[in-house]
């Protein structure tokens, strides 16, 4: 956002994105059908995932390998809690803060540890960390059922706002409001948040001394910057996004299980990060979208092959993965630095290592 | 006791194939401070090509010991190609670029050389055809078969090699001079690019042979195995203290070891309550407790983060 141009331009501009999000289900539902306002609502959470992780890997250079398993822990949590399992149904005001909280306890058991290992070592340690998170969710159906095991846990209790439940189709001012499209503006709201919190952290005093322990840990260390803690709280915060995302995908579908929380959940987020342009608030949301959109939309090779070739040669969802895995080499190698980088304030800066 | 001498046995073979693929990750992360993600892959894509080759010609009734050669030649021919490409067309135009970026790639080639074996092999298990019944040996009461010993004895051989290779031969020396300092070495005329792709070469060329054997031991393969195999290879490198040769078959041996006592033991130890499928978690809470207790692995040298 240019800072020279004029006020008025600026909030017409906003008024503008305002909107183009409010109405964009509602476009997507008369273009692509109702399925892309779902893809729309895992976008936006995807959004969230990205920068929480942005916050880790983007401001405070840790790589962290192993994210998804904060959204898991947020997922199950909100999951256990609110549907048959226990027969347990607390509301979503109590569980969304409850998931992030425990996230954020994880995160800082995880980090306090580890934290002092420095780039690939704490690579590898966050990715067993996600490892052991999954491989407990499958097994902990015995001798106690507790995650009910590979099945997943199902039946959970969507969001309800002052006794309207979202996952139920609304009538609302001639217009129809699907479960989809209740969730878009419920997740807009939170993916907004998180904007807003990530960008007032990114210039906060914290922000700043996140950066100098990225650029390099022992001259921030030297201007009395306390790097185990601040590492610490990037990593609590980042845990904190994962949870709440994590809780709010629980709800939005109604079954969890430890299938959705692969090491590839993970690499996939990182790619988000990276690919838009790490520790770029606007690059990340640029990234989050593309990358939920694309293989999506790699979908349509199938009828398209049919349509070229009179038949599928390929079968498209290995297709999808092999466009995919390209996409992301051709993207690295145009453009190491991401589609939107952070503009940094020195040269020297630009080539130092990060991480 | 005769459980234990069986779990070692069995330990120190899939700790010998653990640590062959260690050492590709290791050489190249010493050298260019990179996890090369797609190094599991590479293994995956040998252990295919080699059972490629064995379906098709234990077939025609080649006789065994030969099938053997020509597969483990076949797929470390594959391999090595593969290793020199991808190195060339991913890695090295990205030597000077952010450090994350070299790290998606990596990520980018391994989704795209499982899917092209996907594609190619289709996703089934493909089962090894049967070559040999191998014997068994009694050791202390525990069961040795020779195909295990085969696998030990040329692992070990190889490992014993490669370390002899770094530490005598001119390569070698090429190897850990690009490892400490690349620009000081290439001042030094050492072609720096040369000693790099040859280190992709002989570290596919490595996780070929570790991919034969992982497909002899467990008589299938499928395109999705590399990534475990990979990951705990990874694991292993770490332990031992990553960019260090003789660490990476430390922490092979010691990771295969310990995920075998683990599996053998964990029911006994916990009345039936743990069951073996715990088993892929021993590797990585060994690995967080070394790294918190000597964060730079058993063998890393103190202050050697380069990170």
């Amino acid at each position: 956002m240019n800072p020279g141009c004029r006020p008025w331009l600026r909030w017409a501009l906003w008024a503008a994105i305002a909107l183009l999000l409010l109405i964009l289900p509602f476009a997507t539902e008369a273009l692509l059908g109702r399925s892309w306002v779902r893809i729309l609502a895992v976008a936006l959470l995807f959004v969230m995932l990205a920068l929480g992780l942005n916050i880790v890997v983007g401001f405070a250079g840790l790589l962290d390998l192993g994210y998804i398993a904060f959204f898991a822990v947020g997922a199950y949590s909100y999951a256990l809690l609110a549907s048959p399992q226990f027969g347990i149904h607390w509301p979503v005001l109590v569980l969304l803060p409850l998931g992030a909280a425990l996230a954020a306890l994880f995160g800082i058991l995880i980090g306090a540890p580890t934290l002092r290992l420095r780039g690939d070592y704490l690579a590898i340690v966050t990715l067993g960390f996600g490892e052991i998170i999954r491989v407990l969710l499958n097994n902990l159906n015995r001798p106690v059922n507790i995650t009910n095991g590979p099945q997943g846990i199902t039946l959970i209790d969507p969001v309800q706002i002052g006794g309207l439940s979202l996952a139920k189709t609304q009538e609302f001012a001639g217009l129809t409001f699907s479960a989809a499209h209740n969730y878009y503006y419920l997740f807009l709201l939170f993916a907004l948040l998180t904007i807003v919190v990530s960008l007032r952290l990114q210039h906060s005093r914290i922000g700043r001394a996140w950066e100098a322990i990225r650029d390099d840990e022992l001259a921030a260390a030297a201007m009395g910057i306390h790097t185990r803690n601040l590492k610490l709280l990037a990593f609590a915060m980042g845990a904190t996004f994962g949870g709440v995302a994590g809780g709010l995908f629980a709800a939005f579908q109604g079954f969890v299980s430890p299938e959705s929380f692969h090491l590839i959940d993970s690499i996939m987020v990182l790619c988000m990060v990276v690919l838009g342009g790490m520790g770029n608030v606007a690059g990340v949301v640029l990234g989050a979208v593309l990358l939920t959109a694309l293989p999506e939309a790699l979908r349509y090779i199938g009828p398209l092959q049919q349509r070229l070739l009179g038949e599928v040669l390929i079968d498209p969802a290995d297709l999808r993965m092999l466009l995919f895995g390209l996409a992301l080499v051709l993207m690295m190698l145009l453009r190491p630095q991401g589609l939107w980088p952070v503009r940094r304030k020195s040269q020297t800066a630009e080539t130092a290592d990060v991480s | 006791m005769e459980i234990f001498t069986q779990q070692l046995i069995n330990g120190l073979v899939l700790g010998s194939i653990y640590a062959l693929v260690a050492l590709g990750y290791t050489m190249v992360y010493g050298i260019l401070g990179l996890i090369n993600f797609a190094h599991g892959d590479i293994t995956m894509i040998g252990a295919l090509v080699a059972l490629t080759v064995v379906q098709a010609l234990a077939a025609a009734g080649v006789p065994a010991p030969l099938v053997l050669v020509l597969a483990g030649g076949c797929a470390i021919l594959v391999c090595s190609l593969l290793g020199l490409s991808i190195e060339r067309v991913a890695y090295r135009p990205l030597r000077r670029a952010p450090r994350l970026a070299p790290l998606i790639t990596a990520i980018g080639v391994s989704i795209l050389l499982q899917y092209s074996a996907a594609l190619i092999w289709g996703k089934q298990y493909i089962a090894l055809p049967k070559l040999i019944e191998p014997a068994a040996i009694n050791i202390g009461g525990a069961q040795m078969t020779t195909l295990q010993l085969a696998i030990f004895v040329l692992a070990c051989a190889i490992m014993a090699v490669l370390l002899w290779f770094i530490k005598a031969s001119r390569m070698g020396r090429a190897m850990r001079a690009t490892e400490q300092n690349p620009d000081v070495a290439g001042l030094m005329g050492v072609n720096t690019n040369a000693v790099i792709a040859f280190t992709f070469v002989l570290g596919s060329a490595i996780g070929a042979v570790a991919g034969l054997m992982v497909v002899l031991y467990y008589g299938i393969g499928h395109y999705f195995m590399g990534f475990m195999l990979g990951l705990k290879a990874f694991t292993a490198a770490v332990l031992g203290g990553i960019g260090n040769v003789g660490g990476a078959v430390m922490g092979g041996l010691l990771l295969g070891i310990i995920e075998s006592m683990a599996s053998g033991y964990i029911g006994d130890l916990t009345g039936g309550v743990l069951g073996s499928n715990y088993r892929d978690i021993f590797a990585f809470l060994v690995l967080v407790l070394v790294l918190v207790i000597k964060p730079s692995g058993l063998m890393g040298q103190a202050g050697g983060d380069r990170a």
